[in-house]
């Protein structure tokens, strides 16, 4: 128990920590929000103060900020919700590489854009003369970053061309399994392209430019005169060359930025230039239904996957589980210790951390391909669950039944088989199904390690129309398709055993 | 007068449980045919002797010479909760005897009928009354024909009625030349049916009859 004294003193801390929050909160600041997980040149922890961001977004947040007398205040924000977060009002300003596309106009307020990417092509150095283009990789595995405008070039390509793209969460893994031969070409924009092959040797960028788009600050729709604010300070820096300073710093300087910058100063309008024609366009009223039935196969198709992969972990975490359990109740004692170990290894840490070792982590010594790694990162964590489950239900067995049986001479195999087994199977239905249920719907991590499943496409989707309306009510309703006919059938199989 | 015939013979058996001395030095014989009563309070170690006896309990020193397989029906019957009545029968002769199914179902429900619960065969154990389960628990324990038959408690789960019926029961059984040893705290039921009775009392058992 904690003394009187011990918590007066947390309570004293906790009023110094509000209050000094309070009065940070008191000095003028402009919040911006980036996802410092992009790392160098965008937005990255500060390797000597990692408590600081440094790139050439915080240098532009910066500008802003002094430009309209605050001081910048980061906020880290995922990247695939940053335009949520926006909208929100979570902070007053987007920048971490934000591409300008047709659904942020409709939906955000959205600043001139401040540099010019291309999107390019990296192969294996020893494919360049094989790969030099999109049309050159039918059937092979195309890397790039979700719910961007090379993730729609992608999709495109898919229809066209027959690539099969294939989507990360980060911007770093692509290259590093481009390079174990997990995928045979990357997309991206020629800033995290240069990087990639920086870090990762093998590796070679196509000349050929796949497309054009640019990099804006977002903000929610109703700060339309901030946002102009923030235009003139942009377009003065644009003038005073602050904002060339700014790249070359960061060596990402080119000759397409004065291009821009002209073209930018030449016309005063909020939208100078046209936004990226690729990505779908912006949805509202019927467009958003049609959207909707645009991608009701494709979120079917996610749907088996979901479904596929779900069955067959449960598959692998009751045989697994049933092994444990086993164990643990009929096992020598260093076996129970070790399966316990496991059990309580597994437990007591994310399932997200365990796939990503397994997918990555592992990938020097054992490249698992995404799907096998997500079946057994699911199966073996489920197993865990499942054998406490079934000790728990085997235990339950009344052991005066077990009596009996061995004095009518049953052997202890046969025991468990023809009366304990199945009476422990009776116990654990219910909770298995239970665990199944939520097996479905955890299934949706794997997407971290490259597996496109329902909540995946749900969430391209999503960021594609820019709302979360449709494509979340949609994808409620397939979980729930899949899961509402589980629960049934476990309770129609337990009344058929409490009657029989 | 020639030596008594034994079919079970505990000599100097001692049981401990987590060191504590359960049931010391008993020492008795049954023979054939005969039905023997343990007569003695709760928790005097009627129930340790005859887990010992059927080799559910380890015995300390001593020993134990008894034909195999022995039939045992516990206090609380224990019958197989996943399968019906017939089925908690049937099920040793088949996988432990490894007799022929049909003949194994038939004997099952012969003895069923034999001892009057013939009707409830497919009855679940959560279905059956205290008296029925005893008497299809007393049908599983001699479907794999023991020479002797152990019974814990048979009369507490019986009315006056029932138990008078169980004693003509075991009787009956004797007569077929099978020897039954009951544990019991209930000395009118031992007076009805046994022949012979030992008093067991703080784990160590005396003859008085």
């Amino acid at each position: 128990m904690m003394s009187t004294r011990a918590s007066a003193f947390l309570l004293l801390v906790c009023l110094v920590l509000v209050s000094a929050a309070l009065r940070s909160q008191s000095v003028p600041e402009l919040r911006w929000g980036g996802d410092a997980e992009g790392g160098a040149p965008y937005v990255e922890a500060d390797a000597s103060d990692p408590s600081r961001v440094v790139g050439f977004d915080v240098e532009v947040a910066q500008l802003l900020a002094t430009g309209i007398g605050r001081t910048a205040r980061f906020v880290q924000v995922g990247f695939t919700s940053i335009d949520a977060a926006a909208s929100r009002g979570d902070f007053e300003v987007g920048l971490s590489g934000i591409e300008d596309t047709p659904a942020r106009r409709a939906r955000l307020a959205i600043t001139v854009p401040y540099y010019e990417f291309r999107e390019v092509l990296t192969v294996r150095s020893s494919d360049k003369d094989r790969y030099r283009s999109l049309a050159d990789l039918r059937g092979h595995r195309v890397a790039t970053l979700g719910a961007t405008l090379a993730y729609d070039l992608l999709v495109d390509s898919e229809a066209r061309d027959g690539i099969i793209p294939v989507t990360y969460e980060d911007d770093v893994h692509p290259y590093s399994d481009l390079v174990l031969g997990r995928v045979d070409a990357v997309v991206l924009d020629a800033i995290l392209a240069q990087r990639g092959v920086r870090r990762n040797s093998g590796l070679t960028n196509q000349p050929a430019v796949l497309a054009v788009g640019h990099y804006v600050g977002i903000l929610s729709p109703e700060q339309t005169a901030l946002r102009d604010r923030m235009n003139t300070i942009l377009r003065d820096a644009m003038r005073d060359g602050r904002l060339e300073r700014i790249f070359r710093r960061w060596d990402v300087w080119n000759e397409d930025q004065p291009r821009l910058y002209a073209r930018v100063l030449a016309d005063n309008s909020p939208h100078p230039v046209p936004a990226s024609t690729l990505v779908s366009s912006t949805a509202s009223g019927p467009q958003t239904w049609e959207a909707a039935r645009r991608y009701l196969p494709a979120l079917l198709r996610a749907a088996v996957i979901t479904v596929v992969l779900s069955c067959l972990s449960m598959a692998l975490a009751v045989i697994t589980g049933a092994l444990i359990a086993s164990g643990r109740v009929y096992g020598a004692a260093p076996l129970r210790v070790a399966l316990t170990g496991y059990v309580e290894v597994i437990r007591g840490t994310p399932l997200l951390l365990q796939l990503f070792v397994l997918y990555f982590g592992l990938a020097a010594i054992v490249q698992l391909p995404a799907f096998l790694a997500a079946l057994l990162g699911l199966g073996l964590n489920y197993a865990a669950y499942e054998s406490e489950i079934y000790r728990g239900a085997l235990e339950a067995v009344p052991s005066g039944q077990l009596d009996a049986a061995r004095t009518l001479g049953f052997s202890e195999r046969q025991t468990f088989l023809l009366v304990r087994a199945p009476q422990a199977f009776r116990l654990a239905l219910a909770p298995m199904t239970n665990d199944f249920v939520a097996l479905l719907k955890d299934s949706s991590l794997v997407s971290v390690i490259t597996v496109v499943e329902l909540t995946k496409e749900t969430s391209i989707f999503a960021a594609n129309i820019g709302s979360w309306v449709i494509p979340g009510m949609m994808c409620a309703a397939i979980y729930l398709a899949m899961s509402l006919p589980l629960a049934r059938l476990a309770r129609r199989i337990e009344r058929g055993w409490r009657h029989g | 007068m020639a030596a008594r015939m034994t079919v079970l013979d505990v000599r100097a058996m001692e049981v401990r449980r987590g060191g504590r001395i359960i049931v010391a030095d008993a020492t008795f014989t049954a023979a054939p045919g005969e039905i023997v009563a343990l007569m003695g309070a709760s928790g005097a170690g009627k129930t340790t002797i005859l887990r010992a006896i059927a080799g559910l309990d380890p015995i300390e020193s001593g020993t134990v010479s008894i034909p195999r397989p022995v039939g045992m029906v516990f206090q609380f019957h224990h019958l197989f909760a996943n399968m019906s009545a017939y089925r908690n029968v049937w099920l040793a002769p088949v996988h432990v005897l490894k007799r022929p199914r049909a003949e194994s179902e038939l004997r099952a429900q012969q003895l069923l009928v034999a001892l009057g619960v013939g009707d409830r065969a497919s009855a679940m154990p959560h279905e059956l009354s205290g008296g029925e389960a005893q008497r299809v628990a007393i049908a599983r324990a001699l479907a794999i024909d023991p020479r002797i038959l152990l019974m814990d408690e048979p009369t507490a789960s019986l009315d006056a009625a029932r138990r008078g019926d169980l004693a003509a029961t075991l009787r009956q059984l004797a007569t077929e030349g099978r020897t039954i040893i009951i544990a019991t705290h209930d000395a009118e039921f031992a007076h009805a049916c046994a022949h012979r009775e030992l008093i067991v009392q703080g784990g160590r058992v005396h003859v008085v009859s």
